[in-house]
């Protein structure tokens, strides 16, 4: 494909890796970003992956726009063309319990797809997932992807509140709400582990190309770490 | 404590510095000043770093107590400023004394007022920022967790600010060239980028044809807009990066631009920015002003925005 390296304001310029949402392009976006940042350490204000694109804003006194758009693409263009990635992507496991009294979906997911509570629990938890994109609120990772056979549409009326933790599905994405927000996911599980603080360092245990997993806990292992119901 | 007594806060009264940044593929918004044109100017009057703390006060309508001897200035929206009650000369330095109130009346021209004091309001930093961003319930005083000012409050005030009082006592002015006519129908620059060259030729047409007007439902996070509906045909565009002034379009075609309080990825088309020094003029705009776009060029508008930055620091 043409890739894309365009001028978006005085102080930004886009990259367009991709045009489809590809999970193998996720660890690419990644690896260029990184790379980004340590070329022009201390003379970027943001960074910002997302799914096929990485937005670059730099101070435009110590960057000049121009040299920035060529290294991209010349860049970019390696980085497409490897074969093998050098990769700094950890994986982080997440307990989960998936139970009616903290997931108010559950039930009815597993009904519409046509299966047991325990089955969609096993399908969702098997899978070893990529962090996309962080983004909609601090800490709010977008995973993909799930299994096609438990992917559900967003609710048509999103919810005003949806408890922290709660471990969602939107189509074939899924994500842990790091705090109480509204949100129209479908919610199938909660996991006790905060996401996003503030006072920790890293504030958050993950970051885009890091792989997922869930892991399946009971009540009384969900209530020992912190869990609320 | 000593510092500034908050007596009335006003609509929306914040904290900001000049914004939270590397954060941002965290989720989390820059904040910073609405209007960097007076923010910059209100602490170049002290002799503070352009990322001192100030007070950003939206509309007017607030009150000080000065709890010691402080140096202060007052740039942006015009409100009627008094030292007990007498008038006092804005785009200036000023002493504020032990037991004196500064009061503000409503705005008058322009939105958004910015209080600033020698050596900075003294605020705790949070991702080396002190910036409010209300809806990440971050910066603002110490254990307000991105609250605004509230009545009662005390905004505390190095101590620098005191000495100040005596050594830098001749007051500073900005140059009157300088202090912008805010008006309630303006023209901002757009710089075409983003979904551009895939709108519709005459809904691009359209955008640039007639004013928009801005919405009172508009806020820190984005300017929404009513007039001519845009559809620009482009059919989703997978969630991407969005930077400050981005102009989206959601199904209703009416536009949004994105301010410091955004969020961080979206997936609306985009027909470009507003200008940064745009960007300034339009932080002054009140809900019911005239909204002008019009074709920038990219080069012209990086000149501007680079002087600016170079001549504050930036």
């Amino acid at each position: 494909m043409k890739i894309e390296v365009s001028r978006v304001s005085e102080t930004s310029v886009i990259i367009y890796l991709g045009h489809s949402i590809d999970l193998t392009l996720i660890d690419k976006i990644a690896l260029f970003s990184h790379t980004v940042q340590n070329r022009y350490h201390g003379k970027l204000y943001e960074v910002i992956p997302s799914y096929t694109t990485l937005l670059i804003e730099f101070h435009p006194l110590k960057v000049d726009a121009e040299e920035l758009i060529t290294w991209c693409q010349q860049q970019v263009k390696e980085i497409l063309s490897a074969k093998a990635l050098p990769s700094e992507n950890k994986l982080v496991t997440f307990p989960v319990y998936y139970h009616p009294e903290v997931a108010p979906d559950l039930e009815r997911v597993a009904q519409d797809r046509q299966m047991t509570i325990e089955q969609l629990v096993k399908l969702h938890s098997a899978k070893e997932y990529t962090v996309c994109a962080i983004g909609f609120a601090p800490g709010f990772a977008f995973l993909g992807s799930v299994d096609p056979k438990i992917a559900t549409p967003r609710h048509n009326e999103p919810r005003l509140k949806v408890a922290k933790g709660s471990v969602g599905i939107a189509d074939q994405q899924t994500a842990i709400y790091p705090q109480q927000s509204p949100g129209g996911w479908q919610i199938i599980g909660n996991c006790p582990v905060d996401l996003f603080n503030i006072d920790h360092d890293p504030m958050m245990p993950f970051d885009v190309g890091d792989k997922v997993r869930f892991e399946p806990v009971s009540r009384e292992r969900f209530l020992q770490l912190g869990g609320v119901i | 404590m000593s510092g500034l007594q908050v007596n009335l806060a006003g609509m929306l009264s914040l904290i900001q510095d000049l914004g939270r940044f590397g954060v941002a593929h965290q989720g989390l918004s820059s904040g910073g000043p609405a209007d960097l044109h007076a923010h910059c100017w209100a602490n170049k009057l002290l002799e503070n770093s352009s990322n001192a703390s100030v007070l950003e006060i939206t509309m007017g309508n607030a009150s000080f107590t000065a709890l010691e001897d402080m140096l202060l200035s007052l740039t942006g929206a015009e409100t009627a400023a008094t030292i007990d009650g007498e008038r006092l000369a804005t785009w200036r330095s000023f002493v504020l004394h032990k037991g004196q109130t500064l009061k503000l009346g409503y705005a008058q021209s322009g939105f958004r007022t910015y209080l600033a004091v020698a050596g900075g309001f003294d605020t705790p930093q949070i991702f080396g920022s002190s910036a409010t961003v209300v809806r990440n319930k971050l910066g603002g005083l110490a254990d307000s967790q991105g609250s605004p000012i509230a009545k009662g409050d005390i905004i505390p005030v190095n101590n620098l600010a005191a000495k100040s009082v005596t050594t830098k006592s001749t007051s500073q002015w900005t140059p009157r060239y300088f202090i912008p006519k805010y008006s309630d129908e303006i023209s901002l620059a757009v710089i075409e980028s983003y979904q551009a060259t895939q709108f519709d030729v005459e809904a691009k047409q359209s955008f640039y044809s007639k004013p928009y007007q801005i919405s009172d439902k508009s806020d820190r996070m984005g300017i929404r807009l009513q007039g001519n509906s845009v559809q620009s045909g482009i059919n989703g565009v997978i969630s991407e990066g969005i930077t400050y002034g981005s102009i989206q379009f959601p199904p209703n075609g009416q536009p949004i631009i994105l301010l410091n309080d955004r969020q961080t990825l979206g997936g609306y088309p985009k027909i470009g920015c507003v200008s940064r020094m745009s960007l300034m003029k339009l932080a002054q705009a009140r809900p019911g002003s005239l909204i002008h776009f019009y074709r920038g060029d990219i080069e012209f508008e990086t000149r501007a925005y680079c002087q600016f930055i170079e001549f504050f620091s930036l």
